[in-house]
């Protein structure tokens, strides 16, 4: 009987801490309207590259809409993603993932002549 | 000893516990599992960027696209991304009505998508260019089929999470299977947010 009113009690205490846990998550997160204007921005760049594409091709065209879409990845993963508020062991997870694909898949593209210098 | 083995602490996996880096191992996970996406969508990126004009023979994916199509498409999936996020901020302030209202319209939002990319690949097909015209399209179609793939298994995700609310599977304390399945679904729509550039938009 003491066994099974300890457990409950142990129980319960778990599911507030874990509640807690989910508010204290949200401690620092931006509001619903914060992610409805980064939504909005993020529709706006869109349609900036959408009208750049629309210009002469160039070389600077090309570049202004990578920059556009590091921007909006960026964005993306720092607010939606949570990567802004989260432990710093993720932060430095992704990006040295990030990192490690575009080198190596950069020195591949050199290798084969598509990518410049 | 006898009370240990009597009671194991099976449920602290489904609430939360100590670990040594402060994140749940199931976060952690994601994370890992989605650094080893990234290398696949990086080599499937590449590839594509390899034979975009290698194409000896046939129509190229450049000379078909409708851009103002796909950029709907791609607002579409921007947009569901902020339903993401709207869904796992409710789950965290335990109002499980919007959590559903959310995680259903990403869903729903997913599912434009999707059938926007089966639209565009039998305008395509119908236009001639399939996945064995050329190098070229053999590349954008395993590019852009494998990210639709994964945007399906995120419905799928998505719609399962949904059933689980309603038998009421997911309360306040386990809000972070919404946010893991929240960071599956961003990571998809950054994927796209390369794609459309790289492919769609750079000549």
């Amino acid at each position: 009987m003491t066994d099974h009113t300890t457990t409950e009690v142990t129980e319960e205490s778990e599911e507030e801490l874990a509640v807690e846990a989910a508010l204290e998550s949200r401690h620092g997160h931006p509001s619903d309207m914060t992610y409805v204007g980064i939504a909005f921005g993020l529709a706006v760049l869109t349609a900036i590259e959408v009208g750049l594409y629309y210009l002469k091709a160039s070389t600077e065209t090309a570049l202004t809409l990578l920059v556009l879409m590091a921007i909006k990845f960026s964005i993306v993963v720092g607010f939606f993603m949570h990567l802004r508020f989260d432990s710093p062991v993720l932060r430095r997870l992704f990006v040295l993932g990030i990192v490690l694909a575009v080198t190596i898949y950069v020195i591949i593209l050199l290798m084969f002549g598509i990518l410049h210098f | 000893m006898a009370e240990i083995a009597a009671h194991p602490p099976a449920h602290h996996a489904d609430t939360h516990h100590q670990t040594s880096t402060g994140i749940s191992n199931e976060k952690l996970a994601m994370w890992a599992f989605l650094g080893s996406e990234c290398m696949l969508f990086g080599a499937l990126i590449s590839t594509y960027i390899l034979y975009r004009h290698k194409a000896v023979s046939g129509p190229t994916p450049h000379s078909l696209y409708d851009i103002p199509f796909t950029s709907v498409s791609s607002f579409v999936l921007l947009m569901s991304s902020l339903s993401m996020a709207l869904a796992v901020a409710a789950i965290q302030r335990g109002d499980q009505r919007r959590l559903r209202v959310w995680l259903s319209t990403t869903a729903l939002l997913g599912s434009i998508f999707i059938g926007g990319q089966i639209y565009e690949f039998t305008s395509f097909i119908r236009r001639g260019m399939t996945i064995k015209t050329n190098v070229t399209s053999g590349a954008f179609f395993v590019l852009t089929g494998f990210h639709g793939v994964h945007v399906t298994l995120g419905i799928i995700m998505l719609l399962s999470l949904v059933s689980l609310s309603i038998r009421g599977k997911i309360p306040q304390s386990k809000a972070e299977i919404i946010e893991i399945a929240g960071l599956y679904w961003h990571f998809v729509d950054i994927v796209w947010i390369i794609i459309f550039t790289v492919v769609y938009l750079i000549p």
